[in-house]
C-alpha cells in the first residue's frame, strides 16, 4: 500500500460541514436566514431550524417558489441560504435562478447536497451530473464544490461574507476529513495539496481525496504528480491552473460530474486559449448514473482512484508524443 | 400624498400617452396590458404607497411594488419617471440599445425603482412574498404589493407561492391580478380557462377582493378595505377587472394589442384620445 501524503482519523459527510457552519452563522450573522424544501434533515439544517425558528422557512416541496422567496428576502438585507438536493437546486429551477437571482444579482446562497454519483442508491433521477455546468454558465454566479467536512464548513462561512449569488455543492457520503480546519476559505483561490513535476491533477469535491490516493500510487511508479484542489470552479484560479500546467506539461481533471460543462471543460477552455497541452478528464462521460453504492458507482462510471492513475499515465504518454511532434514541427 | 381623483385622472392620461409614444417609438412592445393597468400603477405611486424618491434597493420602511408580468413595463417606467425616480426624457430610450429601460424590467442597469428582473412569468409572487417576510423579520410595518397577469395564473409556481403565503400567514402582502381575460394566443377562456380565481384563492386561504381595475375610486376603496386586515394572518388578493388597451378605443378589442406597436397613423389616432396633461417626454 503506497504511503499517502495526507491522513485522516475520521470520515464525515460534507453536508454536515454545511449544517454546522449554518448554525454558527445563525449566531454570528443576524441577517442569515435559511429556507428548505422538505429536506431539512438531509441538508443538516435541523439545528439551525431549531435554534432560529424565526429565521428558518420550510417551503415544502416547492423549489421554484423557494428560489423566488429567497431572491425577495434579499430586498431588506437578508442573506438567504436555500437547501435541497443538487438536482432540485439547479435543473428544476434554472429559470428562477437565472432571472430572479443571477440576472438580478441577488445575495442568495444556493446550497445543494447529494450532488453527483455518490448519492448512491436513489439512482439517476437524483444524481445530478450537470449542475456545475448549468451554474457555471450563468453570469454573476460563483460556483464552489468543497472536498471535505472542514472545507465545506469554511466555504459556508466564506460565502456568507461574500456579496452576490453563490452555488455551493456538496454531497451525501462520509468522506475522509483531511484538510486543515483552520485554513480560511478563499473564494477563487486554488490550493496546491501536493507539489509535483510530471502531471497536474486538478480535482474538485470528493474527487480530491481520490486524487491524493492516486498521487501515492503514481509515486510508487516513480511519477511525481501535483495535486491541486480547485474548490471554486467559477471564478477559476487561472494563474494557479496555468502555473501548474506549465510546470508539469500535462493535465488531468477529476470531478464527480459530466466531463462536459464542469471542471474539465473549464480547464480545457483555459488551456485551449493560452496553453494547449494534453488533458485527460476523469468524470462521467455523457451518461446518466444508476442505483448502487457510492464506491460501486465511482468505479463503474470511471471516477475512481484507479481511473485517475490511468488518466495520469495516459496524459504523460501524450505529453511525450506532444513534445516530439512539437519538436518536429518547430 | 393625497391627490384628488381629477389629478390622478390627469396623470393617468399622461401615462397612457407615454405608453403609446414609448411603444411606437420603439417599434415594438406591449401596449395593451400597460394601458389596462394604468389606473392601478398611478393610484399606487401617486396616492397609496409610501415610497422614497431616493431609491434604495432594500426599501426599508417604505411600501414596495413588484411587477410580475414584466412585459407591461411601459406603464411602470412611465409612472416611475413621472413620480421622480429618473428623468422623464429617458422614456425615449425604452427597448433601445444601451438603455436602462429594457424590454422587460431589470436591475442590472440600476434603474431606480426596479428591485428585481421580471418577464419570465410566474416568479413575482414568490419574490414579493420573500420581501414581505423580510419586512416582518425587520419589524417593518409597510406593505408589499405585487401585480400579476391573468394568463400568468397558468404558471405552476404561482400556486406554490399561493399555498405558502397562506400557510405562513403573509398578511402584509397585497397581490393584484389584471383580469383582462386576454393573452397572446387569444382570450384566456379559450387558451386556458382560469375558471373561478376568487374561489381558488379563497380555498387556498387568501382574503379575496374584486373591483373594476379601471376605476380609480373603486380601486382605492378596495385597497383600503384590504389594508384593514393588516394583522389578520391572511394574504390579500385583489381581482381587478380591466380592459386590455383601456383608453384607446381601437386597442380595446381583445388580445390583438397585447404585443404590437402602433404605426405613426395609429399612434396619432391614439394620442388624439389622450389629453396631454404633464407634457410629453
Amino acid at each position: 500500500m503506497p504511503e499517502l501524503q495526507y491522513s485522516f482519523t475520521e470520515k464525515k459527510d460534507t453536508r454536515s460541514g454545511f449544517g454546522d457552519a449554518l448554525l454558527t452563522l445563525g449566531q454570528t450573522n443576524p441577517e442569515v436566514v435559511a429556507l428548505c424544501a422538505d429536506l431539512t434533515g438531509s441538508l443538516k439544517m435541523t439545528d439551525f431550524a431549531q435554534a432560529y425558528p424565526n429565521r428558518f422557512f420550510q417551503v415544502g416541496i416547492a423549489e421554484a417558489n423557494m428560489m423566488g422567496i429567497a431572491a425577495g428576502m434579499t430586498i431588506g438585507g437578508k442573506i438567504p441560504f436555500t437547501g435541497t438536493f443538487a438536482n432540485f437546486s439547479t435543473g428544476r429551477v434554472y429559470d428562477q435562478i437565472r432571472q430572479s437571482i443571477a440576472y438580478s444579482r441577488k445575495n442568495v446562497k444556493i446550497c445543494a447536497s447529494h450532488a453527483g454519483l455518490t448519492l448512491g442508491e436513489d439512482g439517476a433521477t437524483h444524481q445530478i451530473l450537470e449542475d456545475i455546468g448549468m451554474m457555471r454558465m450563468l453570469p454573476h454566479m460563483v460556483v464552489i464544490n468543497p472536498c471535505d467536512y472542514h472545507q465545506t464548513k469554511n466555504a459556508t462561512l466564506a460565502i456568507a461574507a461574500y456579496e452576490g449569488p453563490v452555488y455551493l455543492r456538496f454531497g451525501r457520503p462520509k468522506m475522509p476529513v483531511f484538510t486543515d480546519p483552520n485554513q480560511p476559505f478563499e473564494i477563487g483561490k486554488a490550493i496546491t495539496f501536493i507539489e509535483g513535476t510530471d502531471v497536474s491533477i486538478f480535482a474538485t469535491g470528493h474527487m480530491l481525496w481520490y486524487a491524493i490516493e492516486a498521487q501515492a500510487e503514481l509515486a510508487d511508479q516513480g511519477i511525481k504528480a501535483e495535486v491541486v484542489n480547485i474548490h471554486t470552479i467559477k471564478p477559476l484560479d487561472l494563474k494557479a491552473v496555468l502555473d501548474s500546467a506549465q510546470k508539469t506539461g500535462c493535465v488531468v481533471t477529476a470531478e464527480e460530474h459530466q466531463i462536459f460543462g464542469g471542471l474539465g471543460s473549464a480547464i480545457a477552455e483555459v488551456l485551449g486559449q493560452c496553453l494547449p497541452l494534453p488533458i485527460e478528464m476523469v468524470g462521467v462521460n455523457d451518461r446518466f448514473g444508476e442505483s448502487g453504492t457510492p464506491d460501486e458507482l465511482l468505479k463503474k462510471y470511471g471516477c475512481s482512484t484507479l481511473d485517475i492513475v490511468k488518466a495520469c499515465q495516459k496524459a504523460i504518454e501524450r505529453k511525450k508524443t506532444f513534445n516530439q511532434t512539437k519538436a518536429a514541427l518547430v | 400624498m393625497q391627490n384628488d381623483y381629477q389629478a390622478l385622472t390627469n396623470i393617468a392620461s399622461q401615462v397612457r400617452r407615454d405608453i403609446v409614444r414609448m411603444v411606437h417609438n420603439a417599434g415594438n412592445g406591449h401596449p395593451g396590458g400597460a394601458l389596462g393597468c394604468t389606473e392601478l400603477l398611478v393610484l399606487l405611486y401617486f396616492d397609496i404607497m409610501q415610497h422614497q424618491k431616493d431609491f434604495t434597493m432594500n426599501g426599508d420602511n417604505e411600501d414596495l411594488f413588484f411587477l410580475s408580468n414584466g412585459h407591461i413595463s411601459a406603464v411602470w417606467y412611465s409612472v416611475l419617471a413621472r413620480s421622480g425616480y429618473f428623468p422623464v426624457e429617458e422614456l425615449a430610450t425604452h427597448r433601445k440599445i444601451n438603455s436602462r429601460l429594457q424590454g422587460h424590467p431589470t436591475t442590472h442597469e440600476k434603474l431606480p425603482g426596479v428591485r428585481i428582473a421580471s418577464g419570465s412569468l410566474g416568479q413575482g409572487l414568490s419574490v414579493a412574498i420573500g420581501a414581505a417576510l423580510t419586512k416582518k423579520i425587520n419589524e417593518d410595518s409597510r406593505w408589499v404589493y405585487v401585480l400579476m397577469g391573468d394568463g400568468e395564473q397558468q404558471e405552476g409556481q404561482i400556486w406554490e407561492a399561493a399555498i405558502f403565503a397562506a400557510h405562513r400567514q403573509v398578511d402584509n402582502l397585497i397581490a393584484f391580478i389584471d383580469l383582462n381575460e386576454q393573452q397572446i394566443d387569444g382570450g384566456t377562456e379559450q387558451v386556458m380557462a382560469n375558471r373561478d380565481l376568487s374561489a381558488k384563492y379563497e380555498a387556498f386561504g387568501w382574503e379575496v377582493f374584486a373591483c373594476d381595475g379601471n376605476d380609480l375610486e373603486a380601486l382605492k376603496t378596495i385597497i383600503e378595505q384590504a389594508q384593514q386586515g393588516q394583522n389578520n394572518g391572511k394574504p390579500k388578493m385583489i381581482l381587478m377587472q380591466t380592459v386590455m388597451g383601456q383608453g384607446v378605443d381601437f386597442m380595446m378589442t381583445g388580445h390583438h394589442w397585447h404585443g404590437k406597436a402602433p404605426n405613426a397613423e395609429q399612434a396619432n389616432e391614439a394620442l388624439a384620445q389622450l389629453k396631454e396633461t404633464l407634457g410629453d417626454f
